[in-house]
């Protein structure tokens, strides 16, 4: 009888955390919720409030409940609303291009600017000397001082 | 030069298309949009194409619209009607709304026509969905007929469904 008692109680003292783990969820609503979008308000779903975003809400819940992870649960939002509950694109696959594309375009323009300042520095003195002493023919400069002799 | 392009065309593509509001109102009879979608509940998927033939009461709803609630009637009344003189059917797309909800819709409503599920909205862009309800009324030959963006009434529907079935 006391062998039959210990035998439950150690029985029960290895099952309950093993319980308790499986039973806890692996995601929360509003962990969920700041990631996908209210489809038919087109904001986050976290700060939409309409009756079509308390349908989300509580199917978020129920998938929770089921003991879905984020990644599920986002993967079922798709499957019933489509791309476009996603307020991030993916990280892999056609999402990836949304987050390539613009670091792509930083570094294209980091590298111009590194190939072409240094050039442009090198250019620019001789340029501007150039530029602010233009050879005059000697007409022109008689015309000059002429011009400049009436306003003296 | 580019960016221009890209404004112009974000400008362009925000703006309401009521390019088929305006043809129906001139009386004419624009070609209907079609897509395969997947079938709400069971297996397989449905289109407006498949239905050639027959005229098609294209009902865009969602299980949280109280406006697709009152309506319920007067589609039901129109299937009836449909399947009754063997004219055609009424097909329902699911809009925003998850299967769970909209299977509970149907079961509460008594809906009996057949339902498909519009994940994506494409069919919705195509036929420039404003809100919820919206139904279309499409001819034997694949055009629209009649069309209204929001709630129906029994009359609108008894006189578009005598102007498509002729």
């Amino acid at each position: 009888m006391r062998r039959a008692a210990l035998l439950w109680a150690l029985i029960a003292a290895l099952a309950g955390p093993a319980i308790t783990l499986g039973a806890a969820p692996k995601a929360s609503l509003p962990d969920v919720e700041d990631e996908v979008m209210c489809t038919s308000c087109n904001v986050a779903l976290n700060v939409a409030e309409s009756p079509q975003a308390d349908r989300q809400r509580e199917l978020i819940r129920s998938l929770i409940a089921q003991g879905m992870d984020k990644r599920q649960i986002k993967a079922r939002l798709v499957s019933e609303y489509g791309e476009d509950v996603l307020a991030l694109p993916d990280s892999s696959g056609v999402g990836l291009t949304a987050y390539a594309i613009p670091l792509g375009l930083v570094a294209l323009l980091a590298a111009a600017l590194a190939l072409g300042l240094p050039r442009w520095r090198r250019r620019s003195p001789a340029g501007i000397g150039d530029n602010a002493a233009p050879k005059l023919s000697d007409e022109e400069t008689r015309r000059l001082d002429d011009d400049l002799g009436r306003y003296a | 030069m580019a960016l221009i392009g890209l404004l112009a065309f974000g400008l362009v593509s925000r703006s309401d298309d009521t390019s088929l509001d305006q043809a129906v109102a001139r009386g004419e009879r624009p070609v209907a949009a079609s897509r395969e979608l997947p079938m709400l509940g069971e297996a397989g998927t449905r289109s407006v194409a498949d239905l050639r033939g027959k005229v098609v009461v294209l009902n865009f709803w969602a299980s949280w619209c109280e406006p697709c609630k009152e309506e319920a009637p007067v589609l039901a009344a129109a299937q009836q009607r449909l399947q009754r003189e063997g004219a055609g059917t009424v097909l329902g797309v699911t809009w925003d709304d998850s299967t769970p909800d909209s299977l509970k819709f149907v079961a509460q409503q008594s809906i009996d026509y057949p339902n498909v599920r519009d994940v994506g909205k494409k069919l919705a862009r195509e036929y420039a969905l404003k809100g919820l309800p919206e139904t279309f009324v499409i001819d034997a030959r694949g055009r629209v007929a009649a069309l209204y963006r929001g709630q129906i009434s029994q009359r609108w529907m008894d006189d578009a469904l005598d102007r498509a079935i002729g």
